[in-house]
């Protein structure tokens, strides 16, 4: 073992050989994750022949944005983009402001059977979607549901996981902030409003994103509940595209893929730190 | 009442549906008619004699248990060896984390035709370097393949960012005492960071086995479940097979009633696991 000087927590002491290894793997995972995304986009600019060729083309030539204007002009993506803005802002927004009301209720106010409810609340997590969905299934379409928004929204609405985000959010403030707003005269409302929440917008933040991400990319219950592009969103437009040209003709498909993959990359961009926040919460407690 | 909503909404939507299930799991009905009749427990007589449960069992079984450990497994890896200073590592941690947060039907529709046999680039690369690709498409074994990588490849920088921030969280102090013992790479890796990193494995082994057992959307897009009918169907994918494709309302209701008793019972034997574990 040699000597060495004095390392911090920051920068531990690594070999040479290590430091090595440790870019050795980073490159290899650039090109697992980026050479397939690559791959997608070059596929969606080039034409169709040229899709068809061995050895593949890596540099479209000619580069083509045909397979967009396809996808844009012959099916109808603008309406499946239109569906899944509508289910991911109506959807986003039943769960935050139940998921916060849930959340606040459940730990700064007292009422009885409140860890009942709680327990009710967060069993819900146990339960997933797919074995619910038969006898959703056959109430909505009792309501004569589906293919509407509605049909596709309410189902989903109920909030567990975010419920449990933001009440262990609210159950860091420091109680004494809390009681002097409530000895000043704070009601239930005021105080969430006023009090609460100006404490919290990291947390609703994340647990905000993590809602838009995964109601965006939810694809079981719209693709149950939507025939045609009058309700289906995204997601769902993409396999019934695929169905139609996949294997035979796939630019259209890639151009579909990259149009629907996008605006999530985009918003990932944006705020990665408070989206990894939200979707790896949970762990960080152990 | 703030919560009444929300409560009504879980009623609704999860403790009913699930409870119904368990009717409709007695029952002939076939998803359309407005009546069905009772028959016993003859669905699950059906689904334990049937030829098919067993293959599904084993897609299920094969699909789960191999992304959980080799997700887990490389993302641990990948962890330990970026858990140091280096150049750009925070843009691979987000290039690595960039699939988690899109969605599994659009990576499945891109990832056929990245498998693709005949144009695809798993084909091009292995032409490339003289061998022939699989037939990703018409074998099952291959098949199940393609489709537990996919998944792997979008999962895998969640354990990686959550094992990556575990062991950057970890006792500094401990490092030193092991490195004052002379302890070797491997002994200070099972001896010190393995232990500290168990509530982290623990956490990420039953998410990601609930996640996996749940997944739709990728088997459905990359395979619709076969090929040679059951080639890549799991529990889940019999579940809406049966229920919508078949009109077998009360066996996929069956399906599903047994898939939940299954995930119930492993989420227990794992909590109970790792109790014993942490106690000792």
């Amino acid at each position: 073992m040699s000597t060495h000087a004095q390392v911090g927590p920051s920068d531990r002491h690594r070999s040479p050989l290590m430091t090595t290894a440790g870019y050795a793997a980073m490159a290899f995972v650039v090109l697992i994750i980026a050479v397939p995304l690559l791959w997608i986009v070059v596929t969606s600019f080039k034409e169709r022949q040229d899709i068809y060729v061995r050895p593949a083309q890596w540099i479209p030539n000619p580069a083509t944005t045909d397979n967009y204007s396809t996808v844009v002009t012959t099916i109808p993506f603008p309406a499946y983009f239109r569906n899944s803005l509508i289910i991911t802002a109506a959807l986003s927004t039943a769960k935050i402001v139940l998921g916060v009301l849930s959340a606040y209720a459940l730990s700064l106010l007292r009422f009885p059977g409140r860890s009942i409810v709680f327990l009710i609340v967060i069993s819900a997590l146990m339960v997933p979607n797919q074995i619910t969905v038969i006898s959703n299934y056959a109430l909505v379409s009792q309501l004569g549901w589906r293919n509407t928004y509605q049909g596709i929204v309410i189902p989903l609405a109920g909030v567990a996981f975010g419920t449990f985000l933001m009440r262990n959010q609210f159950l860091s403030l420091p109680t004494e902030i809390i009681e002097a707003a409530r000895l000043d005269g704070a009601g239930p409302m005021k105080l969430l409003w006023r009090v609460v929440m100006p404490m919290s917008w990291p947390t609703l933040v994340a647990f905000s994103l993590i809602t838009v991400v995964n109601e965006w990319n939810e694809y079981l219950w719209p693709f149950l509940m939507s025939d045609n592009e009058a309700t289906a969103p995204l997601q769902v437009g993409l396999t019934i595209l695929q169905n139609n040209e996949g294997g035979t003709n796939w630019g259209p498909v890639m151009a579909g893929t990259v149009l629907t993959v996008l605006p999530i990359l985009i918003l990932f961009l944006m705020l990665q730190r408070q989206m990894i926040k939200g979707l790896t919460a949970g762990a960080v407690k152990g | 009442m703030l919560l009444l909503p929300n409560l009504a909404l879980l009623t609704t939507f999860v403790y009913r549906p699930l409870i119904d299930n368990i009717r409709l799991s007695f029952t002939d009905w076939n998803i359309s008619s407005p009546t069905a009749n009772v028959i016993g427990t003859a669905n699950y007589v059906e689904w334990f004699g049937r030829e098919d449960t067993r293959q599904i069992l084993t897609n299920t079984l094969v699909f789960t248990f191999v992304t959980v450990m080799v997700s887990m497994a490389i993302g641990l890896g990948l962890a330990l060896l970026l858990d140091q200073k280096l150049r750009g590592r925070n843009m691979v941690r987000s290039l690595v984390f960039a699939p988690f947060v899109v969605s599994g039907a659009a990576i499945g529709v891109a990832f056929q035709f990245v498998f693709d046999p005949s144009f695809g680039l798993i084909r091009d690369v292995m032409a490339r370097f003289g061998a022939q690709s699989p037939d990703f498409y018409q074998q099952p074994g291959w098949a199940l393949f393609m489709v537990t990588v996919t998944y792997i490849w979008k999962n895998l920088g969640y354990t990686f960012v959550i094992y990556l921030a575990a062991l950057q969280g970890r006792r500094i102090d401990l490092d030193e005492a092991a490195e004052i013992d002379g302890a070797t790479p491997w002994t200070h890796f099972r001896k010190v960071l393995l232990p500290q990193l168990r509530p982290t494995t623990f956490f990420l082994s039953i998410t990601v086995l609930l996640n996996s057992v749940q997944v739709f959307d990728i088997i459905y897009a990359m395979t619709r479940g076969g090929p040679l009918g059951t080639g890549t169907t799991t529990l889940v994918f019999q579940v809406y097979q049966e229920t919508f494709i078949n009109y077998r309302a009360g066996y996929g209701a069956t399906v599903a009633t047994i898939m939940f008793l299954i995930l119930l019972t492993i989420t227990f034997i794992q909590v109970r696991v790792m109790d014993k574990g942490t106690k000792t």
